[in-house]
Parts: C-alpha cells; structure tokens; sequence
C-alpha cells in the first residue's frame, strides 16, 4: 500500500483489518519482525513550507531526508540534532525519511547539548490506528496549547499513528568547526575528560570516544562549533582545561571535522562486522563500569558517556550488565530479536500506561503491532 | 468563564474526608477551615476565585499517594498545587475538590556535576534549584519572569519558558526524570539521570499536560555550566513593521542570541513611567542579548549591529558595564509590574509565526480602538510568543467580559495566522473553550484519550484544559471501585 494523500492513507488504515507493517525508505529495520502488509509513506513526500528567518520547516512524512537537508543548506541551515544514516549498520538499503526520523527519534552526536529529535519536533498530523486524521502542535516555536502528543508520536515507532505530516525547527549551520583529538586514553578517563568539557562554558557540541578508532588505537573527540574566532578560543580553552588527562589537537579541516563525526554518529566502527550491536542509554558517568561487564565488546561512546554503542559476541546479556537506563537491541538477527526483545521490557506501571495508550490509538491493533515489544 | 457546579453528594463527605485525611497526614498537612482556604482560593488569574473543600500540605511522596488514594476511593477531585503563580487559572479549585499543594516538598535530593542534572522535590522554586548549583559554576535554564516564586511542579506541569528559551529551550527539553503519582495512588518511575527515557515518551506528554495525568512529586533536571557573561544591546525603530523584519534577519544571518525581547509604544511608555528606565521616544523596541567572552560578545555584538544598521534605527545603545546592562532589562522586567500599576490588566500568551508579526501587531491596534480598550505588547519576539497586556477596570461592570472577549480575539488571530493560543502559560480554565478554534473533535479527542488511560475517572484537575462540552460525559464516570 502506498497512499498519495492523508485522506487516502487514513482509509486504508480504518479499512484494514491485519496487521501493517509501516515503512517510510525501509532504512531503520529496528525492533522486532512483523508480519503484515507494508505501508509506505513515499507518496506523502515534500517540502509545505520553509521560512529560514523563522527558522521552520513544514514537510510530508514521506519525503526524502536527503531532500530537506539540501534545501536547509542552500539556505545555510540545518538538522540540529544531527540525524544519523543507520544503512551502513544495519546493512539496509533505501532512503531514509523525516517520518522515519521522527518515528524513530533519531537523534546523533549534538543531541548532547543541542537536544534530540524530538526537542526539534513543532506539529504532528497523522492517522491513528482506526484511521481518525489527528493533529497537535502547530509551526510555531512555542506551543503548550493541550497536551504534547508530538512528542508521544516521536519515538513511537509508528505504534500509535501513522505520521502524515510533521513540522520543525531547524538551526543556522556553524561558521567554523573545532575538533579536540587525544589518542590513548582509558575509556574512565575519556568519559571523566568529556564530562568535564561538557560541564565548562565553552559549548561543546559533540563529545565522543572510540575504543578503536580508524588507526586501531582509542580516541577521544569533542566538538566546538560557532564564529571563527570564538571557535579557536574555546578549543584553546578546552585543551589547558583538559592538559591533565591528555595532550588534545585541534583539528579544523572542515572536510575531515565533517567525516569524523559523520563516523561517530552513524556508528561506522561496526559497519559489516560479526557480532549483536546494542544501543545503551545509561547514566554517563557509569558507561565505562557497564562496558567494562561485557565480555568481549567493543564500545564506540557517545552523548559524552550517555549513549554506548556496543559490537558484542551472539547472545551476550547486555541488559544484565546495566545499574540504569535501558539498552536497545539494535542489530541482531530476528529470531535473537524476537526471543530478546529490542526495546527493554518497561517495569510494569509504565507497561500498563503504554499499552492504555496503544488500546487507545491503535484499537485494532494493526499498526507495527509488538514491534516495540 | 464557567467552572461545573459543585456536586452535593461530594460536598457532603467533607467530614469523612476530612478525618482521613488528617490520619493520613497528621492535623498539620490539613486545611479545612474556610478562612484559611481562602489561601487557596486562585491562582495568579485572581478574577476568579473559590475555596476548595480541604487543602492538604504533604511532605513526600509516600503521602501525596496516601492522599490520591484517599480521594480516589472517595471520588473526590484533586487540584494540584505548586506556587499558585498560573496566569490561566490551572490551579483553580472547584467548591467540591481537594488542593493538592507541593509547596512543603522543596528539598534538594541530589546534585550530581558529572553527569549535570539536578533532582529536587517539586515544590521547589525555579529560582532556587539555580540557586543550589550556581556556586559551582551551573544553571537551570528554563527561567520564567515569575522564577522567584513558581515551583519546578507548575513550571513542568505549565511546560514554562522564559526570556532565554530560544537558545536553551523550555522545561521539556530540560527535563531528565520524573516521580509521578497516578490518581489511584500507584508511583511511577520515568527517566533519570540518563539523556532519553526508555518506551514511548511519556515525559515529552506529561509536561505540560497541566497537572491533569498525575501529581509529579520529584524532577531530574539537566544544569547547565554557566556562560562567561552575557551583554544586552537595545535597538530602537519607529515602526512595528521594521522591527519585526530585524528580528527576522538577525535570526536568518545564522546569530542565535539568547534573547530577542520586543516591546510597542504603549507598553515602552508605561515602563518608562514605572522605572525610568531610559528608554528611547519610539515606536518598538528590541533587546537583544548574546553570551560568551568579552571578545565572542564583541564579535556577535558587532554582526547583530550591522543588521540593525541596514533597518534605520532611531538609536543603538550597546551595555557598557553591568550597570548599563542591568538599566536595559530593569523597563523590560518591570513591564508586568508597570501594567499593574496602571490598571487592572490580562496577560495573553498566543504565538505567532515570526514573519506574521507587523500584520498581528497592526491588527491588534485597530481592535483595541474597536474594543476601546488598550493593549500594549511585550514580548519574546526570537519565538514568536506574544504577550499582549489587555488594560481593563475590575471595578468597572462589564469590562471583564469585554476585555476576555477582546482577548478572545486575539487568540483567535494568533491561531489565523498560523500561531496558536499559548506558547508557555497554558490552557487552564483561561482558554480552555477557546481549544475548539485550534482543535477539530479528533484531536481533542486524541487527547483526552491520553488523559483517559492515566486518569480513567477524570478526577485530576478535571475542568480544565478541554472544552467543558468536550470533556463532559467523561468528567461524569463514576470511579472504578
Ligand atoms: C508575573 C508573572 C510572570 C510570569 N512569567 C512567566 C514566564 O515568563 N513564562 C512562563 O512560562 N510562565 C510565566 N508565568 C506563569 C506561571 O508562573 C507559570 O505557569 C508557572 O510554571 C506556574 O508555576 P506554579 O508553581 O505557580 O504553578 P501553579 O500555578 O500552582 O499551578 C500551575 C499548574 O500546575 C499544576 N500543578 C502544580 N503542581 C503540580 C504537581 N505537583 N503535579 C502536577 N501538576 C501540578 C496545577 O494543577 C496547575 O494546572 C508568570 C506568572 C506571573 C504571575
């Protein structure tokens, strides 16, 4: 099925009677197999509106994310929260959509500071599970008419609606970029070097370590952007902040600044290597304890220690490793998937609000059913 | 505005209840006695006022699900409480409710600098949790003028912002973690101190969903390390319109300040009056703040100058010191104050989209002769949210309703034009039947969905938020026994 309208689109979920697997370019195959009738989002494609002096943009579910970075940059701007490209991951091919971003949250490195996805996120139109058209929010930057349910849909894994629509600030892009880089550190105290850049006035928009980075050894990064000059001072800033830990360079190539964090954010490390990958969502400064539990895994850091990336052997227990936070089966096979869970089991309290609300918005039970577990 | 009539048979189990409660919390965490409730009477929209049939002051979490529980077996509605400073009457109570008040939960519970987040108990003020981190070198961000007395509860309750909100947003994007506690009693546990809660975003739906989905009791908040210094420059134009456009450029040439606050004529006026703050003989004003070193605050400075150059000010006055800059904000922070001095006012909070702004502006000029009464407008102009001041006489029969529906207007343009009816103060009982202008049945329906799976008896804060008419037969169940 491939609807070309939200009206379109909203009878063929109040005319569905199985399951449907909903599907925007196919590229974040994340949560667990379904079966069912694809639904794809393609024909609700285009830019509605862009208006850079307020730094807004209105654009069809369905179209491309590829096409609305273009048109942002041509203005100067971009996607603030830095959305990552998982094709490389989780070996899917395809085009990525902003409905599918929404739908999954994807949030890259700068979520540490700037915020996530969903921070970014202004209006909602989409179609619930019995096929009623909703819309919350609107276009403007500050809305608290009624109750947040941009939010609820984002991250929602298209379990509650199919989006139609969704509107979003966008940010200028920086003048000049600034990355700090230290070979060899520990991973206790690449996270202690991270929190204590995150936690000066110098605006670091990206803090990461690799435990393997391209040349095999650790590497630690963090990233300033901004004006030319405010730039060069906060790194030098940064580096007599951080000389103690570790002898950080400064790296302004714009082009190698780019790729580096383009690597960071769509977790290139474990690009076509053997192995479960997990996405950890954990309390920063007790990331390296928690990877330091797993037996044989690799652990790309982000988030400044928030979010770990790990590469581990089949069947590693990751979640039992964990003092908090919850962990993410991201790449797996399906029957792993399916006996696992992707998405960690909520404790009960919260299980019975979730499923209240997926009775409510999706009474047939038909959209993405048992994806998010 | 109409608030349901009290039910008789809940009026009538004053006495029990007010017995059950007391052995819950001790004869101290009860108030019944009229004079006393009149305490509770309002929210900071004092036009409309009613005492609640008992107020209760508990210490903990533990309590404050002793006290839902009580109520809900009892089917008695609850009203939760921070500081009482809601511009939209959210914390009004009803004859037959209890107020639920946070105010006694101020404690700090951890603060952890590593990992920059906070957690407190929620009746703790905006202004304090800055005030527990900022010897070591950290912030909260979200800063609303009313920071001095507002509760973390009400801030996230409200989902309230402030004047730097464009750069650091507002209280949902900097909430971490919450303790919640459901109408039938039961505790919930969301986020933390890690970056996303796990599951569907519940917290992005209880924030600002206005004390109607549970009582929130503690908060992780993420601090933020403070900047180096900050510098407002004041800019001053003899049009609405051009203005508007400097706003839009600024913001367009890739500059973020932390600030872009607009005030009209009228309102520069009563300022001046008010504070002598020095403020230009013009038509609008914008103060426009940067932050950083001295040398990045030059530099920012210097960029946001040469736009306004190009829109022909009538004056461009940079902060040489702290003194300048302090005299720059003082008309600006005093603005309320100033309204207040002159008349009897109503804030309205709708936002615009930035570039409606001269078109919404000229229009609200033209209904204030229609209406005869005066507006002046203040405002966040970075995001669009607008807070004309509606000046009307409480003694004077009638002009209430006048101004309301005056303010209804407005509303209704900002929603015209793009906008919506509130960008940080919320719904309350204050726009509550104004929801249909921005809302079809299914959305509002969506909603209140939502409110149905927390609350399925409809007994938190229920006459709020939704049309009375929408939310009639669901404010009507009786409570599972
Ligand atoms: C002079 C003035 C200036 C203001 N400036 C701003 C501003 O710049 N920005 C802004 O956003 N707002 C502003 N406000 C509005 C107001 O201060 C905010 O809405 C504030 O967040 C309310 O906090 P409070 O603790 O006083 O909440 P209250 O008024 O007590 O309650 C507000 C709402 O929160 C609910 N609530 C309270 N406690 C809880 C709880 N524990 N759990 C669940 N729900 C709860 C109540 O039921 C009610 O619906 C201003 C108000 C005044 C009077």
């Amino acid at each position: 099925m491939r609807p070309d309208s939200e009206a379109e689109l909203a009878e063929m979920i109040a005319a569905a009677e199985a399951p449907l697997r909903i599907g925007g370019g196919g590229t974040r195959d994340v949560g667990r197999a379904i079966a069912g009738d694809m639904l794809e989002t393609g024909g609700l494609s285009g830019i509605r509106l862009y208006e850079p002096g307020a730094l807004t943009m209105v654009a069809g579910a369905g179209t491309p994310l590829a096409e609305i970075e273009a048109a942002l940059a041509a203005e100067g701007q971009r996607l603030a929260f830095e959305p990552g490209d998982w094709r490389g991951l989780l070996g899917t091919e395809g085009e990525s959509t902003i409905g599918g971003v929404v739908a999954a949250n994807v949030s890259g490195p700068r979520r540490v500071t700037a915020g996530a996805c969903r921070d970014f996120m202004l209006g909602v139109r989409f179609v619930d599970g019995a096929g009623r058209i909703v819309k919350n929010g609107g276009r403007v930057m500050k809305n608290v008419t009624g109750y947040d349910l941009v939010k609820l849909m984002s991250g929602s894994w298209g379990t509650l609606g199919v989006l139609s629509e969704v509107s979003f600030k966008v940010l200028p892009e920086a003048e000049a970029r600034g990355v700090l880089l230290c070979e060899g550190l520990s991973d206790v105290q690449a996270v202690s070097a991270l929190s204590r850049a995150l936690g000066a006035p110098w605006e670091v928009s990206g803090a990461a370590h690799l435990q393997r980075g391209l040349d095999g050894a650790p590497v630690t990064m963090i990233r300033v952007e901004g004006l030319a000059d405010s730039v060069a001072y906060r790194c030098g800033e940064l580096q007599k902040l951080l000389a103690d830990i570790g002898d950080f360079t400064v790296e302004r190539d714009p082009e190698r600044t780019a790729a580096g964090w383009r690597y960071i954010r769509d977790v290139a490390p474990f690009h076509g290597r053997a192995g479960e990958v997990w996405r950890l969502s954990v309390t920063p400064s007790q990331a390296p304890e928690i990877v330091a539990r797993l037996d044989g895994a690799e652990a790309v850091y982000d988030w400044g220690g928030g979010l770990v990336w790990v590469l581990v052997p089949d069947g590693t227990p990751v979640r039992a490793a964990l003092t908090g936070g919850h962990a993410t089966l991201f790449r797996a096979s399906a029957a792993r998937r399916a006996e696992a869970g992707v998405f960690q089991p909520q404790p009960a309290p919260l299980a019975a609000l979730e499923a209240g609300l997926r009775a409510k918005f999706d009474p047939k039970g038909i959209l993405n059913p048992g994806l998010m577990g | 505005m109409d608030m349901p009539p009290p039910r008789p048979e809940r009026l009538a189990l004053k006495t029990e209840l007010v017995a059950r409660l007391t052995e819950a919390l001790g004869p101290t965490g009860v108030i019944h006695q009229l004079a006393e409730l009149r305490a509770y009477e309002c929210d900071a929209l004092s036009a409309y006022r009613c005492p609640p049939m008992a107020a209760v002051l508990p210490r903990d979490t533990a309590e404050v699900a002793a006290v839902l529980r009580i109520c809900h077996r009892m089917s008695v509605p609850v009203v939760p409480r921070g500081a009482g400073t809601s511009l939209a009457g959210g914390a009004l109570p009803t004859a037959d409710c209890v107020i639920l008040g946070v105010a006694r939960m101020n404690a700090v519970l951890e603060t952890d600098f590593a990992n920059r987040v906070i957690r407190v108990q929620t009746g703790r003020t905006n202004l304090s949790v800055t005030g527990a981190v900022e010897e070591d070198g950290f912030f909260y961000a979200p800063d609303p003028s009313s920071q001095l007395a507002c509760a973390i509860a009400g801030n996230i309750a409200m989902n309230s912002g402030g004047a730097h909100c464009l750069k650091y947003g507002v209280t949902t994007n900097n909430l971490l973690g919450v303790t919640m506690v459901l109408m039938d009693g039961s505790v919930v546990e969301i986020g933390g101190a890690h970056m996303d809660a796990g599951g569907l975003d519940l917290l992005g739906v209880i924030c600002g969903s206005e004390g109607q989905l549970g009582v929130v009791t503690e908060a992780s908040l993420r601090i933020l390390p403070k900047p180096e210094g900050a510098r407002p420059v004041l800019m001053a134009f003899d049009s609405n319109a051009v203005a508007g456009a400097c706003v839009s450029d600024i913001i367009k040439a890739g500059i973020l300040p932390v600030a872009i606050e607009f005030m009209d004529r009228p309102c520069i006026r009563a300022c001046e009056d008010f504070a002598q703050a020095g403020y230009p003989d013009c038509e609008a004003l914008l103060i426009v703040e940067v932050e950083g070193s001295e040398a990045e605050i030059d530099d920012q400075l210097t960029r946001i100058k040469a736009i306004a150059r190009r829109h022909d000010p009538l004056e461009l006055r940079e902060a040489r010191d702290a003194d300048e800059a302090g005299r720059i904000w003082l008309g600006r922070k005093s603005a309320f104050g100033a309204m207040g001095q002159i008349n009897d006012y109503m804030c309205l909070d709708g936002t615009i989209p930035v570039s409606a702004l001269p078109q919404v502006l000229q229009r609200i000029g033209e209904m204030s002769r229609d209406y005869g009464l005066e507006v002046a407008n203040v405002f966040h102009a970075g995001d669009g949210n607008m807070h004309p001041l509606i000046l009307y006489d409480a003694n004077k029969p009638g002009d209430l309703e006048l101004c309301e529906r005056f303010g209804a207007d407005i509303l209704k343009l900002c929603v015209e034009v793009g906008g919506c009816l509130t960008g940080e103060h919320g719904v309350g009982i204050e726009k509550r039947d104004l929801m249909w202008h921005q809302y079809e049945a299914a959305d509002l329906e969506a909603q209140m969905a939502v409110k149905d799976v927390f609350d399925p008896a409809w007994l938190l804060n229920p006459a709020k938020v939704f049309p009375l008419d929408a939310s009639e037969a669901r404010r009507g169940r009786p409570a599972a026994a």
